[in-house]
């Protein structure tokens, strides 16, 4: 099982570091990073294997947002699911 | 192997575009909640209510959560009240919907539809009783959704329902006068109605429907109307495949959820509805769509076309990428409910008879119209039996949601709020139908050969 986090917001010093370190310690294996800096603004995308998670999904999106809203930025973990299937005949 | 270009496209339309499931509705059979004394039935329908639904919203708050796509209602439809079995009087009735709106509140959702009564071709003691407690009913709860079914194709046109429905309708906007006549905005009148729509008001449980079921409407107007705007300047057949192409993308948002909650409820899956349903924020209004078309102003000449070249798109794609398809299934025209309908309207562009011709050619028909509160109750069902006729004579769905607004006239309006919405009072004809109406009886089927 797989799921999909985006981090998008002002370039800052430690995004990466941050949210890594927070899949790390909720279990996540980040298996995919794609990231890129427009100007100021910092778009991430980030495929992680929720197999091994230590806590429910739903909390692994809490924890995702606030984190976010902690650091100004705007965080989403989604389920794989919902991109599969609207892209994926 | 999951695209970047896709991620972002999907993170696009829900932060950017408003896509959204509209709802979650869960259908649910009450024919064995039928008893000897109305107590008892209440009591049965509020147990059976709460308890098969228990989970309804934990689940759809739980899948929204872990997908990432906002579901916006969760809601149940149950057997239409005239059907479960048993004796009872309109006062009776009422006591059934107060009970109905608690169960609601109880659960957590926003709308309970249901409180129906199905008399194409006549009146069953039963369902006369229940429709004259319609405006007393809505008037006393909050959360009830009432709907009548006055025709078929098959049956014919019940003009003693459409002349009833005019005098419900007057009573009901009269008895939440206090309230913007908030009454009507949760009554419905249908033709050919569909038996699986989950969008209120008109949502009920079907006759031919097994015990429970999962129905989901989508919603997606922003989306459509941004990848048109992306089209550019194409010409009616890439415009078409582009509709087609997101509404695909959009059904199978609905279809993933259906089947993700009826797998956690333990709940057959019924059908998804392709409905691009507006709501009155910025960025979400089927107006826009066909403005972007390149029409100056929704409601201006050729608006019936491309309304039904968008409704048709939106079928096609849809339809491949749902197992099930059902409901009413097409563009929403809703004048309260739209932005863009609501600046048509408040300029003069769009028109109620505007408006009653782009009904023969999408879903529903005329949809949360504000009109005078002194309009005639007979002038009111002549606007009924139009737009009942043309579901009738095309073997569609049409509907009639109408709010003479108490003590308003033309120029002024009516704000409900929420996704309700604000309508501009519209004007209606001041010549009188009343000796029509006044026949009674009912207008034979239609012949479906000789097509012309």
């Amino acid at each position: 099982m797989k799921a999909v986090i985006t981090v998008v917001g002002h370039d800052c010093k430690g995004i990466i570091a941050t949210v890594s370190a927070k899949c790390a310690e909720l279990g996540a294996n980040i298996e995919e990073i794609s990231q890129s800096v427009l100007k100021e603004y910092f778009a991430m995308i980030m495929v992680v294997n929720i197999s091994d998670l230590s806590v429910p999904f739903t909390d692994m999106v809490d924890t995702m947002r606030t984190l976010g809203e902690a650091n100004n930025l705007d965080i989403r973990a989604m389920h794989e699911d919902i991109f599969n299937s609207m892209h994926r005949i | 192997m999951i695209n970047m270009h896709d991620i972002l496209e999907t993170i696009n339309m829900i932060k950017d575009e408003n896509l959204d499931i509209r709802t979650i509705t869960m259908g649910i059979s009450l024919y064995d909640c039928a008893s000897e004394s109305t107590e008892r039935t209440c009591r049965l329908i509020y147990d059976k209510v709460t308890r098969t639904a228990e989970h309804l919203v934990s689940v759809g708050c739980d899948i929204e959560k872990e997908l990432g796509i906002p579901i916006i209602n969760k809601r149940v439809s149950v057997t239409p009240i005239s059907l479960v079995g048993g004796k009872y009087t309109p006062e009776d009735y009422v006591k059934i919907a107060k009970t109905l709106d608690k169960a609601a509140h109880e659960l957590g959702i926003n709308f309970l539809g249901g409180y129906s009564a199905l008399v194409q071709k006549g009146f069953t003691e039963n369902a006369r009783n229940l429709i004259t407690s319609i405006p007393e009913a809505l008037t006393e709860t909050e959360r009830v959704c009432s709907s009548v079914n006055v025709a078929s194709t098959k049956a014919g046109i019940n003009m003693d329902a459409v002349a009833m429905m005019g005098d419900i309708i007057k009573r009901t906007a009269y008895l939440t006068r206090d309230n913007e006549s908030i009454g009507c905005a949760k009554l419905v009148v249908f033709a050919n109605v569909p038996e699986d729509n989950p969008f209120m008001a008109g949502a009920f449980h079907g006759v031919g429907e097994a015990e429970t079921v999962i129905n989901v409407g989508v919603s997606g107007p922003g989306v459509v109307a941004s990848a048109i705007k992306r089209a550019g300047e194409c010409d009616f057949s890439a415009l078409a495949e582009t509709v087609k192409k997101t509404a695909f993308k959009i059904t199978r948002m609905g279809q993933l959820v259906a089947s993700e909650a009826s797998r956690r409820l333990g709940v057959p899956f019924g059908i998804v509805d392709l409905s691009l349903a507006p709501t009155p924020a910025i960025g979400d209004s089927v107006a826009h769509i066909l403005e972007g078309m390149g029409l100056e102003r929704c409601g201006t000449h050729g608006t019936t076309a491309a309304l039904a070249l968008l409704n048709d798109a939106v079928k096609k794609g849809g339809v491949m990428a749902s197992s099930h398809v059902g409901g009413l299934s097409g563009a929403f025209i809703p004048v309260s409910e739209d932005a863009g309908m609501i600046d048509a309207v408040t300029i003069g562009a769009l028109s109620l008879e505007k408006l009653e011709a782009m009904t023969a050619v999408c879903s529903v028909g005329l949809d949360m119209i504000a009109i005078p509160g002194d309009t005639p109750a007979s002038t009111i069902c002549g606007i009924i039996a139009d737009e009942i006729s043309i579901g009738v004579a095309n073997t569609k769905t049409t509907a009639v949601r109408l709010i003479p607004a108490y003590g308003k006239g033309v120029g002024e309006s009516v704000s409900f709020g929420g996704l309700l919405g604000y309508a501009p009072i519209m004007k209606v004809s001041e010549y009188s139908c009343a000796d029509f109406i006044a026949r009674g009886g009912r207008i034979p089927a239609p012949i479906h050969s000789l097509k012309n």
